[in-house]
Formats: C-alpha cells, sequence, structure tokens
C-alpha cells in the first residue's frame, strides 16, 4: 500500500479510509472498546433480560383488558387489570363532566390542535389566517367548555381527570410566556418604579411554594374580596398557577436576555430602532432561542405541578385515580393506575421536550463566534 | 491638500457636525474634557491614540450610545438633548460601523440590511431588498445575501456591517476601529470599500490605526490622549511635522513596527 504521490497544490479531494463506519465498527467502539465497557455491556444486557420480559408479559402478555371486577381479573390472567381503566376510562378523560355534553370537550381538544398548528409549526398551509384563528380559540374554547350563549352552561366543579389538566396545563403555558417575558423586561428597566415592582413579584412568587399559592386561591381570597362575590374556584387555580409559573419564566428568560452580547442592542440602536423594535426583532427572539431549555423545563414542571390541585380539592387525574381505588370492587388495583396516570404525564412531557429540541435545531444559524 | 486622490472629493462648508465644549464622565471618571470639533459635509476624519483616550467614548457620543453631560452636540442641525424624538431622528442619519461587526445572527445578510430601512424608515419590502442587493454588489458580496452571518468570514461580516449601514442612506458614517478584529489579508477588502465611500463623497470620522488608510483619504488626522484631543492636522502636516510631544511619541510607536 503505497501512498499515491501528487504534486503540491493538485491533491484531490478523496473519500474517508474504509472500517472507520459501518454497524460492527460502532459496535466495537462504543460496547467493547475496553474490558471494563465489556463488562458493563454485558451486566446491562443481563439486567435488561431480567426486566424486559417481566414488564412486558406483566403489561401485555399476561394482562386482562376486558372484565367486570378485579376477581374476574385475576381469574382470566395473572398480569396487570387494564379492565379497570377501561373501565374508568371516562372518567379519568372527563371528570364528572355531563355525559350528554362530553362532546363539547372532545371538540375543544381537536379544535386546540387545529390552532397549535401554525404557533408549532411554521410551514403550516395558509399559516397567517389559521393564527387569527388561534387567536381566536381561547374564546372558543372558553365558550365550548363553559356553554352560555345556546350551550347547556357547565359548572367547572365538574371539570376533571385529564381534561382538567390540560385546561390549568395550557391555560397556564399560554399565559405565563407573555407574563413572564414581560416581567424579565421590567427587571432590566430603567424606570426604577417598574424594575422594583417587577423584582419584588418575581422573588415573592418564587420564593413561596405553589401549593400556599393554591391555600390563598381556594380560601384566602374570600377574605380580600368583597362579600358575596363568587370566584370561580378554577379560575383562581388558573391565576395563581399562571403567575408561579411566569415568575420562573421571568428568570430564564432575563438568562438569555443577559446572554445577549450589549453589541447586539447598540448595533439595533445605531441603525435607528427604537426600543420596542430592537426587543421585538433583534434582542428577544435571540434571547428566546437560548432560553428554550429552560423555558420548556419550567412548562413540563408546570404541567406535572398541575397534579397539586388535587390537595384542594379538584379532581384531577391522580385524585380520579385515587377515588376509583376506594371502589370495593377494584380495591388493590393501585399500580394499574399510577401507572397509567404516569404514562400520560410522560406522553405530554416528553412530546414538549422533543418539540423544543426540533425548534432548537431549526433556529440554529451557522456557528457562534 | 497635496494628494490628487484628495483633490478629487469635495468638502462644502455646510457644517454637519459641531461639538462645543463637551464633557463626559463615566461615574467619577473625567472620560472626555472640553471636546471642540467641527466636521463638514464630505470631510473625511480619523481619530487615532493610545488605547484608552476616549476615542471609542467620543463617537459613540455622536450618535448618543453613550450620554454627554456637558456641552453641546449637534448633528446634522439637531442639537443631541435627552428627548428620544431627537436621538432616533439623529440615528437615522448617522451610521455606524463596530469594531466586532455586531451582526444580527439570527437573521440572514438580506435581513440584516432590510430589517432598519423597513421598519425606521418605512420602506416596502420589495424597495428595501432591492437597495440592500445594490450596496451588497458594492461591497461585493451579493452572493451571500441568504447565508447567516456566522456562515461568513470575518471580512466578509464587516462588509455586510458597512453595507447594513448604507441602507439607511446616512449623511454621515462612524467607524469605530473597523479592522482591528481582522486578520490581516482581510484588512484590505474592509479598507478598500471604505476608501471607494469616501470617493463618493460621504462624510466619515474613524476610529482606526491603519495610518496609510489615514494618509489617503483623510482630510485631518485628530489625535487623542487622556480624553482631550492634542492636535489635529491634515494628514501631511499630522506625520511629517507633529507638534506636540505626546503626538510624536505616539507616531513613533505606531510606526515603528
Ligand atoms: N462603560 C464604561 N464605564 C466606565 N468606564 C468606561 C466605560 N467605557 C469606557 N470606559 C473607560 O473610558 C476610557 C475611554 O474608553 P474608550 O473605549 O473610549 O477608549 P478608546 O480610546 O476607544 O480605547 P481603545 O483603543 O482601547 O478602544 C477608558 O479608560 C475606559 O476604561
Ligand atoms: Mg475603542
Amino acid at each position: 500500500m503505497s501512498e499515491q504521490q501528487y504534486a503540491p497544490g493538485t491533491h484531490p479531494d478523496l473519500k474517508p479510509p474504509i472500517g472507520q463506519s459501518g454497524l460492527l465498527f460502532w459496535f466495537r467502539k462504543n460496547l467493547f472498546s475496553s474490558p471494563f465497557n465489556t463488562l458493563l455491556t454485558l451486566t446491562t444486557l443481563y439486567v435488561l433480560y431480567l426486566v424486559i420480559p417481566a414488564a412486558t408479559n406483566w403489561a401485555f402478555f399476561d394482562a386482562v383488558f376486558v372484565a367486570d371486577s378485579r376477581e374476574h381479573c385475576r381469574e382470566l390472567g395473572q398480569g396487570a387489570c387494564w379492565a379497570f381503566i377501561d373501565n374508568r376510562i371516562e372518567q379519568f378523560t372527563y371528570g364528572f363532566y355531563p355525559v350528554d355534553e362530553r362532546w363539547r370537550v372532545v371538540l375543544c381538544f381537536a379544535l386546540f390542535v387545529l390552532a397549535m398548528l401554525p404557533i408549532l409549526w411554521d410551514k403550516t398551509p395558509a399559516r397567517r389566517q389559521m393564527l387569527w384563528f388561534s387567536l381566536a380559540f381561547p374564546f372558543i374554547g372558553y365558550w365550548l367548555l363553559v356553554g352560555g350563549y345556546g350551550l347547556e352552561p357547565v359548572e367547572t366543579t365538574r371539570f376533571g381527570g385529564f381534561m382538567l389538566t390540560m385546561v390549568i396545563g395550557i391555560t397556564g403555558i399560554a399565559c405565563s410566556m407573555p407574563i413572564g417575558i414581560a416581567l424579565a423586561l421590567g427587571r432590566q428597566s430603567d424606570m426604577p418604579i417598574i424594575r422594583w415592582l417587577s423584582t419584588c413579584f418575581i422573588e415573592f412568587i418564587r420564593g413561596v411554594p405553589l401549593i400556599t399559592l393554591l391555600f390563598v386561591a381556594s380560601t384566602m381570597l374570600n377574605y380580600f374580596l368583597p362579600p358575596g362575590t363568587t370566584f370561580d374556584l378554577i379560575l383562581r387555580v388558573l391565576i395563581m398557577v399562571t403567575l408561579f409559573s411566569s415568575a420562573y419564566i421571568a428568570e430564564v428568560v432575563r438568562g438569555g436576555l443577559q446572554a445577549i452580547p450589549k453589541g447586539q442592542g447598540e448595533a439595533a440602536d445605531a441603525l435607528g430602532l427604537n426600543y420596542g423594535k430592537s426587543m421585538r426583532f433583534i434582542i428577544l427572539p435571540q434571547a428566546l432561542k437560548i432560553s428554550i431549555p429552560g423555558i420548556v423545563n419550567t412548562f413540563i414542571g408546570l404541567f406535572k405541578d398541575t397534579t397539586l390541585v388535587v390537595i384542594i380539592g379538584l379532581l384531577d387525574p391522580l385524585g380520579i385515580g385515587r377515588a376509583s381505588l376506594s371502589d370495593i370492587k377494584w380495591a388493590g388495583l393501585a399500580a394499574e393506575v399510577y401507572i397509567f396516570v404516569a404514562f400520560f404525564f410522560f406522553i405530554c412531557c416528553f412530546g414538549m421536550s422533543r418539540y423544543s429540541i426540533y425548534l432548537e435545531n431549526k433556529l440554529h444559524t451557522g456557528h457562534k463566534r | 491638500m497635496s494628494d490628487t486622490a484628495q483633490s478629487s472629493m469635495t468638502i462644502s462648508d455646510d457644517v454637519m457636525i459641531t461639538i462645543n465644549e463637551m464633557h463626559k464622565w463615566y461615574g467619577d471618571f473625567h472620560v472626555l474634557k472640553n471636546i471642540n470639533l467641527s466636521v463638514n459635509h464630505g470631510e473625511r476624519i480619523v481619530i487615532c491614540g493610545p488605547s484608552g483616550s476616549g476615542k471609542s467614548t467620543l463617537i459613540r457620543c455622536i450618535n448618543r450610545l453613550e450620554e454627554h453631560q456637558r456641552g453641546d452636540i449637534i448633528v446634522d442641525g439637531t442639537t443631541l438633548t435627552n428627548d428620544l424624538k431627537n436621538i432616533e431622528q439623529i440615528r437615522r442619519e448617522v451610521g455606524m460601523v463596530f469594531q466586532h461587526f455586531n451582526l444580527f445572527p439570527h437573521l440572514t445578510v438580506m435581513e440584516n440590511c432590510t430589517l432598519a430601512p423597513i421598519w425606521v424608515r418605512k420602506m416596502p419590502k420589495a424597495e428595501a431588498e432591492a437597495v440592500a442587493m445594490k450596496y451588497l454588489e458594492r461591497v461585493k458580496i451579493p452572493d451571500q445575501a441568504f447565508k447567516y452571518p456566522g456562515q461568513l468570514s470575518g471580512g466578509q461580516q464587516q462588509r455586510v456591517a458597512i453595507a447594513r449601514s448604507l441602507c439607511m442612506n446616512p449623511k454621515i458614517m462612524l467607524f469605530d476601529e473597523p479592522t482591528s478584529a481582522l486578520d490581516p489579508e482581510m484588512i484590505k477588502e474592509v479598507l478598500d470599500v471604505m476608501i471607494e465611500l469616501a470617493h463618493e463623497g460621504m462624510t466619515m470620522i474613524c476610529v482606526t490605526h491603519e495610518m496609510g488608510f489615514a494618509k489617503t483619504v483623510a482630510n485631518r488626522v485628530i489625535f487623542m490622549d487622556g480624553g482631550e484631543i492634542i492636535e489635529q492636522n491634515p494628514p501631511s502636516e499630522f506625520f511629517e511635522n507633529p507638534q506636540n510631544e505626546r503626538t510624536k511619541l505616539f507616531l513613533s510607536q505606531i510606526l515603528a513596527h
């Protein structure tokens, strides 16, 4: 194998050497590169061999999907008793929403997906018109869920299950983003009053556990409001959850703002862009891009924290699960209930996480200096 | 005015910038002391001086990136005050090029160039793009228009930054050490663009240590030290017959290598 010689300056582009890529090479390099690495690989394989068959048998092959009661389940198979979940799925999904009106929840969810499409995906056909719909969706959604104006009114106390989680989670996420950005900008403002107010708000809200805020929402607010006013419990919870996560968003965004070099703002100023335009076109797009991991982290936290509402008597999926476990006919199936609820949360949060990675890749524009 | 290149460039008598007994402090630190300067339409001024002498601060006061505390700065007939309207008015007429380019990394070269014309000058998008293309051709990088700044070399980025400023059709261009972050082979491509601009009659104030550039295009070279203007003269006079001791010392240091 003698190296082919080229005159200086005439060396052509060559293919990389073979044997440096391919499946076998990957295995050798990543799994068996040293005795220790080989040991790790074999141990991991053994643990997987113990866990995976048992878990799949329990969850699928030995599981019972149709049954009338726990006893019945046990007669049919040794695995998970998904029949219980199947039996309660309506309640897990809609809480105590009137049975005849549940189509409204389904429609609302479908419209929500439609409204999110142009926001999350910039190649949506007719994106502009669709964005108008997204803007109108909160009002349509509210009307569908709560009723009035021709629809049967539904008390918000009948909300529950996944539907309740989605309502609190989505409203909290949608409202805390703009409030959080405003607070972050306020905390950097040149005007002392605005700066102090923002700082006080953020520090206060961050320094208090969410549960205390929820208790304040469910009990204390009555003392502050004029007697006789009724203030929907879910609305109060929404306000508290939103304020809570907007304080976190504000700090995440502030971190992003501080990471933007001073020269960016100066260049925008020098071009004659005023404060608003400089923020809108130059500073915020860059700051928010840097903050994506932190923002999504906060959103995921918020989404999971919605389970805390069970403490003030709202029945989210965990609440429903706990309540249904006390049914004598099905008692003792805690594993199924909690795994099912965990699975729901995992799907939602994992989805958010993947979307944030997609977004980061999409917004990546060449090398940073 | 001995150089032939200079005589082809016209300077009129109308004053573009007047700075009168201007002082600036950073906290207790007196950065700029009693600055008096008048710049005519079409004049090209080079400012030099040791590091920390206040050169950047001085030109950044002209478009109010820094605030001065005493004296007056009048740009194109508008006096700089705290009034935001005045400041925006002046910034529309004054372009600035920075040492570190300060291009917007999340926007393409084209978007960098059209953003301000569209949103500040209210120019229709198509027209703004045509103008941008014209200036990108002028700085010889029309083929990079749809790349992002991170994909360009330093010299290309600085030329984009110049084009971006020119798109606002400014009356005055300020340059703050535009070549000092560049590798030697890229300095020339940026200087060439600046020389061309000078030949077209742009009013320019340029902080630079490129003495060759000062000799060929400047009408006046200003030497600053310790926050003061120590000496200002046409380049021939300035380089051949410096008056002040500090100027002599500075020139001997900078021309030594
Ligand atoms: N934001 C600031 N706060 C306090 N002091 C500052 C600030 N910016 C600059 N200075 C000081 O003011 C002086 C003048 O700074 P300036 O940047 O104008 O110098 P320069 O002549 O441009 O120097 P260089 O050639 O290194 O760029 C320096 O002593 C610097 O330390
Ligand atoms: Mg400087």
